[in-house]
């Protein structure tokens, strides 16, 4: 056949090219929320309810400094991504299943209904009945929480892979979990990767509140038992501290992880617009 | 030619063996007020080296036809059969070309896709795929593409790729599913052409689906004309070489032939 030419490229202006991509917006933003909070806690002068940015961070520092804080956050994180990664793969075996046989499809559908609208929270007495106080209580509420949104999202992503490109996959000869793994998961990925997003983000939040129920032993608590103890002792500062990690930690993974994540897959692949 | 009632093709020469056969076949599909019978008792041979083209009005049950040869879905009667052996499932010996543009691995690059779909297909080491694929690209004119992703093609690229792809594998018999219908109008002419000159290179057996009447005297070496509702047999064309030459004064004595004796019998229809 005759050859096609390739097309020529026109460059950006530099100012804008500089700007491009890059979150500027989401500072000035930012920027705004900090002033008004900083000014609204000093008109308010009282440190036991809302204590001044400025000390808030301060706090922050000095826990982190002493050593604390850190030691916290990465005693969650351990928990968190072990319950992550367990719930992710729970949920890649049943939506697996559910994609190849009719009885998985069914289950899943099932399972998904019952158990999604379920507060992961909810199930903690039972966990601790199971698995009594410690960790093994918080993985299992996490992998609860991880698991149905999850596989809601990978089975939904698999069904709307487009029927021709099924097709296209299955004309090679492919099936079963080779099928499943090489055409419907990377075809599903925009749908995935929101599920997995959501997910983490619904881990996340189990855990601190789990935490919060029960600190487990003050020596091995995480970031929830980090602000509990400090709501016990009154440092409202530490406690904003505390919650600033919390939506740190979520900031870094999403804007980091996440971001990179899409922008390397999907986004590459032109599923879904930049 | 020949008129319905007619239930089998004819093989052109009786040396060549028939490649595919299709014997008695029926395919309905389940819907909520009842089975719908999209093509009803088609019988067809496809010898090697033929390239037949079905040619009917949308919705007559080409591309469910040629899904169930493809081994997409099952006759509801009859059956079809490649080599003697009944068709049970899809099969790189028959690789398909499809009218829709998604049909290309959006997450693998021009060249992933035609080197996956050999190494998967074929069973080729990487090495080797790679080697075969850029030939292949090369051939259909994307030799300056081969690192692009799909979404940043046009359409007539993108059906290039499958084209390619489906070369590539050296199947038995290609299917092609309107693989121009979505294309402009000289687009189209021009891949026409094309395909035309890689089937004739390679020799391939192929059978090729359109509702276009110039299409189906441009690539095919027999046309086989549909009646919808539900898809049967009405009439077989057989298209000499010199009649294939557009302008020429066979192709528009064809054409015109085609026309009235399928397309204007009032229980037929227009496209
Ligand atoms: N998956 C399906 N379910 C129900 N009916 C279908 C399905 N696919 C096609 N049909 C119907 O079968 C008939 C033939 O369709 P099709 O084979 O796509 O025709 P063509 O390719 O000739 O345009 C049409 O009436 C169409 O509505
Ligand atoms: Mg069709």
């Amino acid at each position: 056949m005759s050859e096609i030419a390739t097309p020529k490229f026109v460059r950006a202006p530099t100012l804008r090219r500089a700007l491009e991509g890059t979150p500027w917006r989401r500072f000035v933003i930012l920027a705004g929320f900090a002033l008004a909070w900083e000014l609204y806690a000093r008109w308010l002068d009282n440190a036991l309810l809302l204590p001044t940015l400025g000390a808030t961070l301060s706090a922050l520092w000095s826990a982190i400094l002493s050593g604390e804080l850190p030691s916290r956050a990465l005693t969650s994180l351990r928990v968190l991504i072990t319950g992550y990664a367990l719930g992710v793969a729970v949920a890649a075996v049943l939506t697996t299943l559910a994609a190849l046989s009719r009885w998985g499809n069914e289950a899943l559908g099932l399972l998904t209904s019952m158990f999604n609208p379920l507060p992961a929270i909810a199930l903690l007495p039972i966990a601790l009945l199971w698995f009594g106080v410690g960790t093994p209580s918080l993985i299992f509420v996490i992998v609860h929480s991880v698991l149905w949104p999850v596989a809601l999202a990978c089975y939904g992503g698999f069904l709307a892979v487009p029927p021709t490109l099924q097709m296209a996959g299955r004309n090679l000869g492919l099936s079963g979990g080779r099928f499943v793994a090489e055409i419907l998961v990377p075809a599903a990925f925009p749908q995935i990767l929101s599920g997995l997003r959501i997910g983490w983000a619904f881990a996340w939040r189990t855990l601190i509140a789990a935490e919060l129920v029960f600190g487990v032993s003050a020596r091995s608590g995480g970031i929830g038992w980090f602000i509990y103890t400090s709501r016990a002792q009154l440092e409202t500062a530490s406690v904003f501290a505390g919650l600033l990690t919390v939506i740190l930690i979520g900031l870094l993974v999403e804007g980091v992880i996440f971001r990179s994540l899409t922008r390397i897959t999907v986004q590459r692949w032109g599923q879904v617009q930049p | 030619m020949n008129v319905a009632p007619r239930l089998t093709g004819v093989v052109g020469d009786a040396a060549v063996p028939t490649l595919l056969e299709l014997d008695h076949v029926s395919i309905s599909y389940p819907t909520p007020d009842g089975n719908l019978t999209a093509v009803e008792d088609v019988s067809f041979k496809i010898a090697a080296g033929e390239r037949l083209v079905l040619l009917g009005p949308s919705g007559c049950g080409k591309s469910t036809l040629l899904r169930a040869v493809g081994g997409f879905l099952k006759p509801t009667a009859g059956e079809i059969r490649m080599d003697g052996r009944r068709i049970a499932a899809p099969g790189p010996d028959r690789m398909t070309v499809f009218q829709e543009f998604d049909q290309l691995l959006p997450w693998r690059t021009v060249l992933g896709n035609v080197r996956y779909a050999l190494e998967r297909g074929k069973s080729l080491p990487r090495r080797e795929a790679e080697a075969i694929a850029r030939r292949w690209l090369e051939r259909v004119g994307l030799k300056n593409f081969v690192d692009a992703f799909p979404h940043t093609l046009s359409g007539g690229m993108k059906q290039r790729v499958a084209i390619a792809r489906a070369f590539a594998l050296e199947p038995a018999l290609l299917l092609m599913d309107e693989p121009f219908a979505a294309l402009d109008a000289l687009t189209r002419r021009q891949m026409q052409d094309e395909l035309l000159k890689l089937c004739e290179e390679t020799g391939s057996t192929a059978l090729f689906v359109t509702h276009g009447i110039d299409e189906a005297i441009r690539v095919g070496t027999r046309i086989l004309a549909l009646t919808p509702h539900p898809g049967r047999l009405a009439a077989t064309f057989d298209v000499p070489p010199e009649t294939r030459a557009r302008g020429s004064s066979g192709f528009g004595e064809l054409e015109r032939r085609i026309q009235t004796t399928v397309f204007s019998t009032p229980e037929i229809g227009h496209v």
